[in-house]
């Protein structure tokens, strides 16, 4: 059992109901999770000690958030087609979720450039730094999600269509991977907000 | 003394009557795995040679850490002495006045700061965990090979990556990173604060990064593996204590190292952005410079949040690797098994809360230290379990005193006395005198390196037939024994006494403290041990190395007589491990002299008039 993603399984006796690829994408999660766990109680404890400079998020920042829900959606839909068999929804949602991922990483660069304009650069009070950091590393995650999606696109429109089980597990890991960057914005958004 | 027994039975025909088939072999994919040199030996995804490269760089680095270590010992024990005859090893960092030469403060530091880095980080995590998780996760539970080869194989490339990075840095015109290997800022922060803040810290972050990788990708597949890919018959509580001690490790790592890379991020940041995160007003070389608003003690919070954890993704594997051992040449069950796997989650939780006690000094809140120091005082409890039940483990039992059980049980020793000194410093009180001090070293060399080494030497002397087909020598096991055993204890233990009367750690000098001239000649004879101690580690690589070619053949598949089912494979396991079927299993991993029989391995179905059966 070769998957595409050019991971090896071996057979062995396998004894869960869920698919090792995906699980032990859910334990890198976990890791992730903990970076940013590190930085947002970073975030507090700096915060605690004052001289913190108070601000407003960024409108860039709601749109954005607005942009990569949206593009959860596409993915989601682009799924089930795939599943139901309809080619050309798979191959529109698809490409309509990569637009949204980029347009994301688009809006968040105005909302950094707009935060630079109305005085919070990145070097300036730690609050503005953690604004950046925080988001810029998000932004990072989502840009390895697009990569993903790229590739998920390109296949869509190269490989022919065939319902397979593999290809399907394949889309899954991409679209768990996707929804949990976008679900991640959302908790960062709002801690942001609600911390400032 | 009753009669001992030994069970009847056939391996290769027990599992193929009693295996699952996994129709393994009728995928003709090992082609894939060994067709050439390359894809063997080099850019391998087969787990036991994965596990090979680790061990084998991890002690490339053992030696260049433990012979940093013996040049900065002749600094501390002779600080006057001529250093010229160094020159042609360390070049311009041995400056030569009058024909006298002496070691480059600077390059000191370097020395201290890389001992530690490379000690903790690429010999005792990548070096013990990478190993023996590698070799034993799969061949301990019957798998065929990790959850991901492939992702194994990297694991294994972003460490030799990190080591190429760590390895580069220490020829730099600058020298490598100097700031002690907890990197705390300013020194890391500021790029112009020492001569190794500059390129060297940056390579250091580079590498560590890369590093961090390295143990995620090992641990997500360690932890898919161990929940997944399990043989027939082996529950959770079934498997060696090895195995749930490499799982709780992969676990803790998961969740600690990735807040270590949430510092490097922001100290990146710090260092090339020039935010403030961990910098306040600050003045150096007369220059003041344009930083506000940030602390420093914030990064030791990230990094001890790591940190402390570190230090158990360290013991545990040791602790495991111990376990297994003394139970195999001790001929008898471990003691207590639901009582260590207990201890060991019992552990795995405290580490993540007690971190700050690493900073009782650093001017933390007080009444927040009180917090921390009955945390850190409670982790005494289980660890105590664990020493409680190894030491009932080898009562009474029929002691095999092999080079392995020597170390097993030497990790035992080492682990009381560095962990008694734990609950000294545990007391934030106590701490202030103690805090920074010879004593913090004794604690964590003989608890950590030491007791870590010894476990990790039992595993290599125990395992080396599973790995090499062929056994160490055990002449020259039982002098590397004794002399590391007597050589860890000359070295460590008077430095409680030096800590104790104040003298502080990462002194270059102490000439002009009157007070501290006393310990010159215990300096010297500290020294003189940790040069002859590491004589003989280099007489240990030459006896791994001699006895790969050389050593004596392992005749039988189970030379130990040894329960786990790593034992049944053929003595040179090819891909896939098991030829055919794979084993199932039928009962825990410790049924040593059980119903008058010597040992009754994990593959053999229980027969009817068996007493009790886990
Ligand atoms: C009985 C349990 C233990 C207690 C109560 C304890 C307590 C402490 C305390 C309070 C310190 C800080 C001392 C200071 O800097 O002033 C310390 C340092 C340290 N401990 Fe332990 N410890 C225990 C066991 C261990 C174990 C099992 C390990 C590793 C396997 C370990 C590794 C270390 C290390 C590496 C440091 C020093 C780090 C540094 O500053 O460079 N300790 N310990
Ligand atoms: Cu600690």
């Amino acid at each position: 059992m070769e998957s595409t993603s050019g991971i090896k399984l071996t057979n062995s006796y396998n004894r869960s109901k869920i698919h090792p690829h995906k699980f032990a994408l859910y334990v890198s999660m976990a890791s992730i999770i903990m970076m940013f766990a590190g930085l947002t109680s970073a975030f507090v404890v700096r915060r605690a000690a004052g001289n913190w400079l108070e601000f407003y998020m960024p409108q860039e920042f709601y749109i954005s958030a607005a942009v990569i829900v949206v593009s959860s959606i596409c993915l989601h839909l682009s799924i089930r087609s795939f599943k139901r068999g309809s080619e050309a929804g798979y191959r529109l949602f698809m490409i309509l979720a990569m637009i949204c991922g980029i347009a994301f990483v688009g809006l968040q660069y105005s909302g950094w450039l707009t935060l630079d304009a109305g005085g919070i650069s990145v070097d300036g009070n730690p609050s503005g730094s953690f604004v950046y950091a925080i988001s810029g590393l998000h932004a990072a995650h989502v840009v390895g999600g697009i990569a993903v999606l790229l590739v998920c696109a390109l296949r869509a429109f190269t490989v022919p269509y065939k319902r397979t089980e593999r290809r399907l597990i394949r889309l899954e890991l991409s679209a768990i991977y996707w929804h949990f960057v976008d679900i991640l914005w959302l908790y960062l958004l709002f801690f942001m907000i609600w911390q400032m | 003394m009753a009669e001992v027994l030994v069970k009847k039975y056939d391996t290769d025909e027990l599992i193929e009557k009693t295996g699952y088939d996994d129709h393994f072999h009728e995928h003709h994919d090992g082609d894939k795995y060994r067709s050439n040199f390359i894809n063997t030996y080099i850019f391998s995804m087969d787990h036991k040679i994965i596990a090979r490269q680790f061990l084998i760089t991890g002690m490339i680095w053992a030696l260049i850490g433990a012979a940093m270590s013996v040049i900065f010992r002749l600094q501390l024990g002779f600080p006057d002495s001529n250093m010229a005859w160094l020159k042609p090893l360390l070049g311009k960092w041995i400056t030569v006045d009058n024909g006298v030469g002496a070691l480059d403060p600077n390059f000191y530091y370097a020395l201290v700061t890389m001992h530690g880095t490379i000690i903790v980080f690429m010999v005792l995590t990548a070096g013990l965990s990478g190993t023996f998780s590698n070799l034993l996760i799969p061949l301990q539970l019957g798998a065929r090979d990790m959850a991901s080869p492939f992702l194994n194989m990297l694991s294994y490339w972003f460490f030799f990556l990190s080591s190429v990075i760590m390895f580069y840095s220490l020829f730099i015109a600058t020298g490598p990173f100097s700031g002690g290997w907890t990197g705390y800022p300013p020194l890391s922060a500021l790029p112009q604060a020492s001569s190794g803040s500059g390129a060297g810290a940056t390579l250091w972050i580079v590498s560590l990064v890369f590093f961090v990788v390295s143990v995620l990708l090992g641990g997500v597949n360690y932890i898919t593996t161990v929940l997944n890919l399990r043989t027939k018959g082996m529950s959770l509580w079934r498997m060696p204590l090895t195995i749930w001690a490499f799982f709780v490790t992969a676990i803790i790592g998961l969740l600690s190292f990735p807040v270590l890379a949430s510092a490097f991020f922001l100290l990146t940041f710090d260092r090339s952005l020039g935010t403030s995160f961990f910098l306040n007003e600050i003045v150096v070389k007369g220059e003041i410079l344009d930083y506000a608003g940030g602390s420093p003690i914030l990064f030791q919070h990230l990094f001890w949040f790591l940190g402390h954890p570190e230090v158990y993704i360290i013991i545990l594997p040791a602790m495991g690797l111990t376990s297994e051992v003394l139970s195999v040449h001790a001929r008898k069950p471990i003691f207590g098994y639901k009582a260590m796997v207990l201890s060991i989650l019992a552990i795995a939780f405290l580490s993540f809360i007690v971190w700050a006690h690493h900073m009782f000094m650093s001017g933390v809140n007080p009444f927040i230290s009180n917090i921390f120091v009955i945390f850190t005082l409670i982790i005494a409890v289980p660890s105590a379990v664990k020493v409680f039940n190894w030491i009932t483990t080898l009562y009474g039992g029929n002691i095999r005193l092999n080079t392995p059980m020597l170390f097993a049980i030497g990790f035992v020793s080492m682990f009381i006395s560095g962990g008694l000194t734990g609950i000294f410093l545990g007391n934030s009180a106590i701490d202030i005198q103690l805090h920074d001090t010879y004593f913090v070293i004794a604690h964590f060399h003989i608890v950590m390196g030491v007791a870590a080494f010894f476990g990790m030497f039992a595993g290599i002397y125990h395992w080396y037939p599973k790995m090499y087909g062929r056994f160490m020598n055990s002449t020259l096991g039982k002098i590397h024994f004794w002399g590391t055993l007597i050589g860890a204890y000359a070295i460590f233990w008077p430095m409680h006494y030096t800590g104790l009367a104040g003298v502080p750690r990462r002194y270059y000098k102490f000439d002009v403290f009157d007070a501290f001239g006393q310990f010159a000649e215990l300096n010297m004879f500290i020294t003189i041990a940790a040069a002859i101690v590491f004589g003989v580690q280099v007489l240990f690589v030459i006896n791994f190395f001699y006895s790969i070619w050389y050593g004596k053949k392992v005749k039988t598949r189970n030379p130990w007589g040894a329960n786990t089912l790593e034992w049944t494979t053929p003595i040179n396991a090819g891909h896939g491990n098991w030829d055919g079927n794979l084993p199932v299993v039928h009962r825990w991993a410790y049924d040593y002299g059980k119903d008058g029989y010597d040992f009754i391995p994990q593959h053999v179905p229980v027969s009817e008039d068996e007493s009790v059966v886990h």
